[in-house]
């Protein structure tokens, strides 16, 4: 077996050396089959997804560091109190609440362990301001408990409760405002706060009436505020996902984009309960109705505002905008060349003013598209957002879905060749996964049509509104004159096109943009 | 244990076998920096399914759990290939092997959402090459045919 050299020692003989390195040139198999999988792997992602850079969204960035900010808010009702709670405050009563409910129902333990695990923001509510007497108390309520405790628990300092805005905005402890008040109030106060150098963060829509709008872009701009329009839907990542595809040309020429809301409960349709605390002596009806045409006194109006274009810009400017600002994210659509609505009160005949059907067309022939969208208050079908491809379609919603168009120019070699299948999805996404990848597998395509690669169980999903808060407390952090995602431009093209909508609903015609000066037409 | 050359040359072989099995579950993955566990341990059942649900549920634990597989995989791989050290590998193979097998279980009353490529019943292909792993532990073959052989003989 083995040989001796001149020392008397072992050495290695040719026989050792076959049966030493015998398995060596397994290696050299696997790696050509290691090369032959990166090659097939190559080719279908050159196939299916030209060149396409697979990047995750960006994540969280840090939170800046800083003094305390100081927050005023300002209308503490439905909205209000959630935007609070995103903030990390909630009202006691609430949760004791949640802590009961806990102890029988998982799902409410996990909803208060996520609230308990929010990051907190450095913030302090300062101040709040609600015309309804109940609201401003329970506001103050929910300020104090900076330690997130129940009715036992230690509570923190309680905001001052204003009665008018105007007080509110002139306090010195107030650094930044939160609006979260009926449409037709978004800028007055938005204004107020403005001309006091406080940040603002708005509740969409901007705008109630198309005058304002351009005021209000003239003040944020000429103070130089930080300035935040509440369409959380910018931290969706799903959207953010949806911008690379398009940025990347992956489903061809766009020509045409469907968005649509489906409801069908009297909840959606703003028919909300009427507090039996409330009536004239706890509500001051004066403040409410501001820079509306004068109503007498009634409930029904006060607490379904959103049913009346005298407080409300409808289904145009309340649901339609978070369809719109999430296009105008992925593709920059800026205000449109014109809209066509039509629609009516078709469900609802509760004495309402603003319609509970509506359809919109808006063109954008400077992009070859038009983007369309559908609304009913009276049915839940869901449809969810459409991007319609040359080359392929999306679905969008929490997740994205890439499906191949049969008639694709750009993929019919693939298409010929069976490379890829027409009909199926080519690319999945859905929050919490972690990383995108290109669906290649049987099992990946199992689970993408299931949805559920996904369980997302760690506890991590993180609210987008905290996020849209945290992102515009960065900014103010910062202090560096950047501007957080739903800036002013972006909220005045918002404003813009949801006008247009409603103008041409409301006059029966067909509404234009003239850009060059700056008017509807 | 006194073992004929014959059942040596096999079961070197075995050896090889596993190994390039392992090595190349190994680098497909080393390659591919967006692959995860995640989804199969989501998918985890049976007794120890919450310390699965923990590994995926923790982004670091994650991160370390799916490099360690990926290059575990690989080396182990690597050194049952070439014979070199691979008593070693063959115990961690083991381990890495009853983690899987553990995952997921073949027994009764238990299902998964990723397809299986047969019919089981509590012994599965895992099960199968985890007791190949134990008998190149009891037997090794790196002096027979292996680098081992060279390092020996100096």
């Amino acid at each position: 077996m083995s040989s001796y050299n001149k020392d008397g020692k072992k050495g290695i003989s040719r026989r050792d050396m076959i049966a030493g390195l015998a398995a060596v040139p397994v290696l050299g198999v696997i790696g050509y089959g290691l090369l032959k999988h990166e090659q097939e792997k190559g080719k279908q992602q050159a196939a299916g997804l030209k060149e396409l850079r697979l990047t995750a969204p960006a994540g969280v960035p840090p939170l800046v560091e800083g003094p305390v900010i100081r927050i005023g808010v300002v209308g503490c009702g439905g909205r209000g109190g959630y935007l609070m709670k995103a903030l990390g405050f909630v009202h006691p009563d609430r949760i004791d609440d949640w802590e009961n409910k806990a102890k029988t129902d998982p799902n409410m333990a996990d909803y208060l362990h996520e609230f308990r695990q929010q990051e907190a923001l450095n913030v302090q509510i300062t101040a709040v301001c609600d015309v309804f007497e109940k609201n401003a108390k329970r506001a103050v309520k929910t300020g104090a408990n900076a330690h997130r405790n129940g009715q036992q628990g230690t509570m923190g300092r309680e905001p001052k409760s204003y009665h008018t805005y105007a007080e509110l905005v002139a306090d010195p402890e107030v650094d930044a405002v939160i609006v979260a008040t009926p449409d037709h109030l978004h800028v007055p106060v938005a204004l107020a706060a403005a001309r006091f150098g406080k940040h603002v963060y708005c509740e969409k829509p901007l705008s109630w009436t198309v005058a304002e709008t351009f005021e209000v872009r003239k003040v944020v701009k000429d103070t130089g505020i930080v300035f935040q329009l509440g369409h959380q839907g910018r931290q969706t990542e799903s959207y953010q996902v949806a911008k690379m595809l398009i940025d990347q040309d992956v489903i061809g020429k766009v020509s045409l984009i469907e968005v649509c809301t489906n409801r069908n409960d009297p909840n959606g349709a703003w028919v909300y309960d009427i507090d039996p605390e409330a009536n004239e002596q706890t509500i001051d009806w004066k403040q409410f109705i501001g820079p509306a045409p004068w109503h007498d006194f009634s409930l029904e109006r006060f607490f379904r505002w959103r049913c009346w274009w005298d407080y409300s810009t409808g289904l145009s400017g309340d649901l339609f905008t978070h369809e719109y600002d999430a296009m105008n994210q992925i593709f920059g659509l800026g205000i449109p060349h014109s809209a066509m609505a039509s629609g009516g009160i078709y469900f609802y005949k509760d004495g309402r003013t603003v319609p509970d059907v509506l359809n919109m067309a808006f063109e954008y022939p400077g992009r070859d598209l038009t983007l369309l969208y559908s609304a009913t208050l009276s049915s839940e079908k869901n449809r969810g957002k459409a991007i319609m491809g040359h080359d392929a379609w999306i679905e969008l919603d929490e997740k994205l879905t890439v499906y191949l168009d049969p008639r694709s120019t750009r993929y019919k070699d693939q298409i010929d060749k069976g490379l890829l299948e027409p009909f199926k999805p080519i690319y999945a996404y859905t929050p919490g996964q972690g990383s995108v990848d290109a669906i290649t597998t049987p099992t990946e395509k199992y689970f993408a049509g299931r949805g559920l690669l996904y369980t997302y169980r760690d506890g991590k999903a993180v609210d987008t509104t905290h996020l849209h808060l945290r992102e515009w407390l960065n900014c103010i952090r910062l202090n560096n004159q950047s501007q957080p995602s739903c800036n002013i431009d972006q909220a005045f093209e918002e404003a813009i096109t949801a006008h247009m909508g409603t103008i041409s609903y409301q006059e029966g015609r067909r509404a234009f943009w003239d850009p060059a000066n700056e008017k509807i037409m | 244990m006194k073992q004929s050359k014959k059942s040596d040359f096999s079961i070197a072989i075995l050896r090889v076998l596993i190994g390039w099995h392992f090595l190349y579950e190994g680098l497909v993955k080393v390659f591919q920096p967006a692959w995860t566990s995640k989804a199969y341990l989501l998918d985890s059942a049976g007794w120890f399914r919450n310390f699965y649900f923990w590994l995926a549920g923790h982004d670091k634990v994650l991160t370390f759990t799916d490099a360690l597989n990926a290059w575990g995989l690989t080396l182990i791989g690597f050194s049952l290939v070439i014979g070199l050290m691979s008593r070693w590998a063959a115990l961690g193979g083991m381990f890495i092997l009853s983690l899987y097998y553990l995952s997921h279980p073949p027994f009764p009353g238990l299902s998964y959402l990723f397809p299986s490529d047969g019919s089981y019943f509590i012994v599965n292909k895992t099960l199968i090459e985890l007791f190949c792993m134990f008998l190149l532990y009891r037997n090794p073959t790196d002096n027979q045919l292996g680098l081992q052989r060279l390092f020996n003989r100096k």
